[in-house]
């Protein structure tokens, strides 16, 4: 008896919540995909926290003897018009893009997130509501938003965290609420209200909990789009305002000299491309991972 | 069926009704009044005082939305202040040059994405299934103004096959138009290509699991039937729901591809607007593109239901 109840029970020594992460883990690691984002977004974090000490020149202050310099072995992205180093301020800008992406998307998972949980939890006329404006801002190009937003709040740094984080929230939304409304019917959400769980508690401790994988993974590949966008709007004029190095206003102020110095504007725009692509890449890993259907085909 | 019209026509109008909310309080996002905010600290009293009339800015909030929206119902956005004349001009001239280049980049989108899904879903785990992910996933990720301004550097530049920047309608010379706009409308459809391929392998990956698969198969059709007639007709239709997203972001595109090619559309006349500051047009050009977008959802939604009739009961 003994014997057939170990065997139904643990077929291994491996408790099923550890094996469960294993698998998200090997599944995650298993395509050289991810694990080539995962080393970029290291790189450029290690980059960020450490520009001062890697950046071989100022990214500011400007030197008017070496203006446009092409790359050479003093500066190995050659110089802008002012004279400043383009891989200093490549170096310095990942702290930008970095801060950008992971301030709008808390703003936009905060604020997206609470919505979906009380649109889905409560549903009725507050769904109702919450679901119109979520549709409201998402008939908008993500684009034309932001760059109504920012131009509206001044251009800035916190004008570009504010309208990043205002345009992706609905996304956040859409997927709360949806998940809420197949969970809020589960078996343990029912028996958590009969012994008296309180709304919030039921909110906070079980239905947000188990919906939230799903939009961990839009999480990690809106920080991809956030970055996009931050460096749309800078390159728009809109965004991050001169001198401080951000790599769309970098693409910009390089194309004026395109035919002088191409790396001005190739550079920055690459950066921007595989940050962005390193982002979607763990998204899609995390997201294959994720996925029960997916389980045991991967 | 007419019941699932009528509905999505109410939710619609509710969205678009919304979406004027959003773009009244635009104005009053503006640091400060929006009158000096809008004319800037060198404006004169009279002008600012001109502008608070218009605007009716001495009446209650609820009253001036009411006010603002039978203009708007009249075809009246209010006075643009850099064109001196009624913000519905310079949006109307613009906009028909964006939907040019919008409806081009969508078809060449449409054609290229979904073949290259196909293809990539046939071809699964091959070595052109995993270059064309790889590109579908560049796509996604490459910012459209830097790959206008290297497709600038080296076509227009380097290589000299196409001019630098401008627009032209084809009727006015047919040549110089088709040159100008090859540029801009690639970058404008690489992002609708990548996300269509990639939504097209992986609900053809799903259909092709399917069993009447199998069974078109087992009855001996040749591969070609199968793929094209079987599959395709289902895969498509998640696909479909995708062109209202699309137009957002041919629309969202159009800014920074007009901007860098110097193209006189909607994007840039919007773009330039928010620079200088006349956020009446910027205001008009949000609107006119929601109800763009919502007309396209609209589209999209209805036939959905008639492509897929469980969608109508919900």
């Amino acid at each position: 008896m003994s014997v057939a109840r170990d065997s139904l029970i643990s077929p291994g020594k491996a408790t099923p919540r550890i094996s469960e992460f294993r698998r998200v883990y090997r599944v995650m690691f298993s395509r050289w995909v991810v694990i080539a984002g995962l080393v970029i977004i290291l790189l450029c974090i290690i980059a960020a926290a450490f520009a001062p000490w890697l950046a071989p020149y100022d990214p500011i202050e400007p030197d008017m003897q070496n203006p446009l310099q092409a790359p050479s072995g003093q500066h190995l992205l050659g110089t802008d018009a002012l004279g400043r180093d383009t891989l200093s301020r490549l170096l310095y800008g990942t702290r930008i893009s970095l801060l950008v992406g992971v301030v709008a998307i808390s703003i936009a998972g905060s604020i997206g997130m609470i919505a979906g949980l009380l649109a889905g939890y409560f549903g009725g006329w507050i769904n109702a509501v919450i679901m119109r404006v979520t549709d409201a801002f998402m008939s908008l190009p993500p684009i034309v938003l932001m760059l109504a937003i920012s131009a509206a709040l001044g251009g800035g740094l916190q004008s570009v965290l504010i309208s990043v984080g205002v345009v992706l929230a609905p996304t956040y939304c859409r997927l709360m609420c949806a998940q809420i409304l197949t969970l809020r019917e589960s078996d343990y959400v029912t028996a958590a209200r009969v012994v008296g769980a309180s709304n919030l508690r039921i909110m906070a401790r079980h239905l947000f909990i188990n919906a939230f994988p799903p939009l961990l993974v839009l999480l990690s590949i809106n920080l991809g789009t956030a970055i996009m966008f931050e460096a749309t709007l800078s390159f728009l004029g809109l965004g991050i305002n001169p001198p401080t190095p951000a790599w769309g206003y970098m693409v910009n102020a390089g194309y004026r000299y395109l035919l002088v110095n191409p790396m001005l504007t190739f550079a920055p725009g690459l950066a921007i491309m595989l940050l962005v692509l390193s982002f979607n890449m763990v998204g899609d890993g995390l997201r294959d991972a994720l996925d029960p259907r997916l389980r045991g085909t991967i | 069926m007419l019941a699932f019209i009528v509905r999505r026509l109410i939710y619609t109008l509710i969205v678009i009704i919304l979406v004027t909310l959003i773009a009244f309080c635009l104005l009053y996002v503006l640091p400060g009044d929006p009158a000096t905010a809008m004319l800037g600290d060198d404006a004169t009293p009279e002008q600012v005082e001109r502008i608070r009339k218009q605007l009716w800015l001495d009446r209650p909030l609820i009253i001036q939305y009411g006010h603002w929206m039978d203009n708007l119902l009249h075809g009246d956005l209010g006075m643009s202040i850099t064109y001196s004349e009624n913000a519905t001009g310079p949006i109307l001239r613009a906009l028909p040059i964006t939907a040019y280049l919008a409806v081009i980049a969508m078809c060449i989108s449409s054609i290229t994405g979904v073949s290259i899904g196909i293809i990539s879903a046939v071809k699964r785990a091959t070595f052109l299934d995993n270059i064309l992910v790889i590109f579908a996933n560049l796509g996604y990720a490459t910012p459209i103004f830097w790959l206008g301004l290297m497709g600038i550097y080296v076509f227009a530049y380097h290589l000299g096959w196409f001019p630098v920047q401008g627009f032209t309608w084809p009727t006015d010379d047919l040549g110089k138009s088709i040159s100008q706009t090859i540029m801009p409308v690639i970058c404008l459809a690489v992002p609708s290509i990548a996300i269509l391929a990639r939504q097209t392998r992986s609900s053809m990956l799903e259909v092709i699991r399917q069993d009447y698969i199998r069974t078109a198969r087992a009855k001996g059709l040749r591969e070609r039937a199968v793929i094209l007639k079987h599959a395709l007709k289902n895969a498509l239709i998640p696909v479909v729901t995708l062109l209202g997203i699309l137009v957002r972001i041919l629309i969202g595109g159009s800014v920074l591809v007009e901007t860098v090619f110097n193209i006189p559309g909607l994007g840039r006349l919007l773009i330039t607007s928010a620079i200088y500051g006349d956020f009446i047009v910027v205001q008009g050009g949000v609107l006119i593109i929601s109800f763009i977008t919502c007309f396209a959802n609209l589209l999209v939604d209805i036939s959905y239901g008639w492509l897929d009739p469980r969608i109508r009961f919900e």
